[in-house]
């Protein structure tokens, strides 16, 4: 199985370097986050985990570059990230599937996207990535037609098709039942050591972020600053109910609390 | 007890007693009454003759021909101009308000500035027809651009989708079910507005519904007046039921919005 210390010497696929992000709220200003600094290697799956407002769903609009910076700088290799971009694809926490396409026409929306394709290898693209999902049979299913579980599996394959360097992941699993998060995270596994993906997940589920992550990074609120980081050295595919991971969990929930207490 | 019987056979029984109600009522009174009042009986003779002599057919589509003319200008205009109201903060500001304004305006309120700009003839019914939808749909499409879930933006964009590709491929098919609401409540005032215009104004390019009526107000045939009054309750059912409604079910349908 991998193992996240091989890759420690791998080149950095995005770096944050002392990004701060404020907002105008109804009562002044607010700093959603505050002198940031990250790298995210080639190949790393990292899980950046933290209570509701510490900024942690803001990060990822700024590394898909979907808002912007007030200071500091992200860069994606060796290019700033000033936009949003094909190279860096989001799954959302609910199913932003578009309610009037079916499964394989929303997976072809990014593809069809991506002037350098004929339409068979779009197509021929699409279909493999819903077979990865398991979801072959589902092609001309509308979204309203599929389980929650199934949606975003759909959306997984859809920010997948593009080949993106980097899958950004806001929260994607928040919204379903237990055992279908469950048999996602398996997929979800699955499909990174097998496509070698980078991948940043964004997570107030600290067992999740174990169970997913080769990093975890613990973000502490007001303003959101990255208080700690973890490496998980466990190996995959991970299970949930693993005693190894609930220990580690453990340590992750003791330091998030024991900042909160102060 | 009376669920065994077909939901239809109640809501015919009261009908036919109605209109049997309604001939004796006319039949029995003095000779006056059946003036005031015309018996079913005599709608359905006009009806049938007016048919028959092609008067009904004519008017029915010089009618048609100017709703639907006149309907397809102030989609046309209203869909870019709501479009623009809504990507556009100023033009929001000032069309967007004034459109508001104008919507709850009965356009027949517009024949007689139509009437000195174009004369009477068919462009001034047209412009009371297009003033009656333009308003109804610029502000149905100005709403339903605004209410698109900002998700579905985000994810497109990341996707790499901006510009012409955004707007035609998410946000005008995100917007859809309410633009067409919007064009039928457009198609609702064109249609009133129309048969006013047509009964205020006789224009001598076309003798549509509204005027066969008021012909039947001056000829004192009230048997004329509720049989074109009939006719175009069905127009309008009609279109309702032929077109806006098989379309706004297909949508609605295929999006899980209604089974």
């Amino acid at each position: 199985m991998s193992s996240p210390h091989a890759k420690s010497t791998a080149p950095a696929a995005l770096t944050l370097r002392n990004v701060t992000k404020r907002f105008d709220g109804a009562a002044g200003q607010v700093t959603a986050l505050e002198d940031i600094s990250l790298d995210v290697r080639e190949g790393e799956f990292l899980v950046v985990v933290g209570p509701s407002g510490c900024g942690k769903s803001t990060l990822l609009s700024l590394l898909a570059g979907l808002e912007h910076t007030n200071e500091g700088e992200i860069r994606l290799g060796e290019e700033a990230v000033v936009a949003p971009g094909r190279d860096r694809l989001v799954m959302f926490q609910q199913d932003a599937l578009f309610p009037w396409l079916n499964a394989i026409e929303n997976v072809l929306f990014g593809l069809r996207l991506k002037p350098d394709l004929t339409e068979a290898e779009r197509l021929e693209s699409a279909r493999y990535y819903l077979n990865l999902v398991g979801l072959g049979n589902k092609e001309k299913a509308r979204p309203h037609e599929l389980s929650g579980g199934m949606r975003q599996r759909v959306a997984l394959a859809r920010s997948l098709a593009p080949n993106p360097r980097v899958l950004l992941m806001d929260e994607p699993f928040s919204a379903l039942d237990a055992l279908t998060r469950e048999q996602l995270y398996g997929d979800i596994q699955e499909i990174f050591t097998k496509r070698k993906k980078t991948i940043v997940l964004v997570t107030h589920n600290i067992r999740e972020a174990v169970c997913l992550g080769d990093r975890v990074v613990l973000f502490s609120p007001n303003p959101g600053r990255v208080q700690q980081v973890f490496d998980v050295n466990l190996p995959r595919p991970r299970r949930m109910n693993d005693p190894a991971l609930a220990s580690l969990a453990a340590e992750v929930t003791t330091a998030l609390s024991s900042h909160l207490a102060k | 007890m009376a669920s065994k019987l077909p939901r239809p056979v109640i809501p015919t029984v009261i009908a036919v007693l109605f209109l049997v109600g309604w001939e004796w009522f006319v039949r029995t009174g003095p000779d006056t009454r059946a003036v005031l009042v015309p018996a079913p009986s005599h709608i359905l003779k006009w009806f049938w003759e007016a048919l028959l002599s092609g008067e009904l057919l004519s008017a029915t589509w010089v009618t048609m021909r100017r709703l639907v003319i006149g309907f397809a200008i102030g989609a046309a205009l209203g869909v870019p101009l709501g479009a623009l109201c809504a990507r556009v903060r100023w033009v929001r500001d000032t069309l967007g308000v004034l459109a508001l304004g104008l919507q709850t305006l009965p356009s027949v309120c517009w024949v007689p500035l139509a009437l000195l700009w174009f004369g009477i003839r068919e462009e001034a019914v047209l412009f009371v027809v297009v003033m009656g939808t333009i308003w109804a749909v610029v502000i149905a499409v100005q709403e339903s651009v605004l209410n698109v879930p900002p998700l579905y933006l985000r994810a497109a964009q990341t996707m790499g989708s901006n510009g012409w590709h955004l707007w035609s491929r998410v946000i005008f098919p995100a917007a859809l079910p309410g633009v067409l609401s919007g064009m039928k409540q457009g198609w609702a005032f064109a249609w009133r507005s129309l048969m006013a215009a047509e009964i205020f104004v006789v224009i001598v390019t076309g003798f549509g519904l509204g005027s066969l009526l008021n012909a039947g107000r001056e000829l004192l045939r009230m048997d004329q007046v509720m049989g074109v009054m009939a006719v175009v309750m069905l127009v309008g059912l009609l279109a309702d039921l032929v077109f806006f409604s098989p379309i706004e079910r297909w949508l609605r349908r295929s999006r899980g919005l209604e089974r």
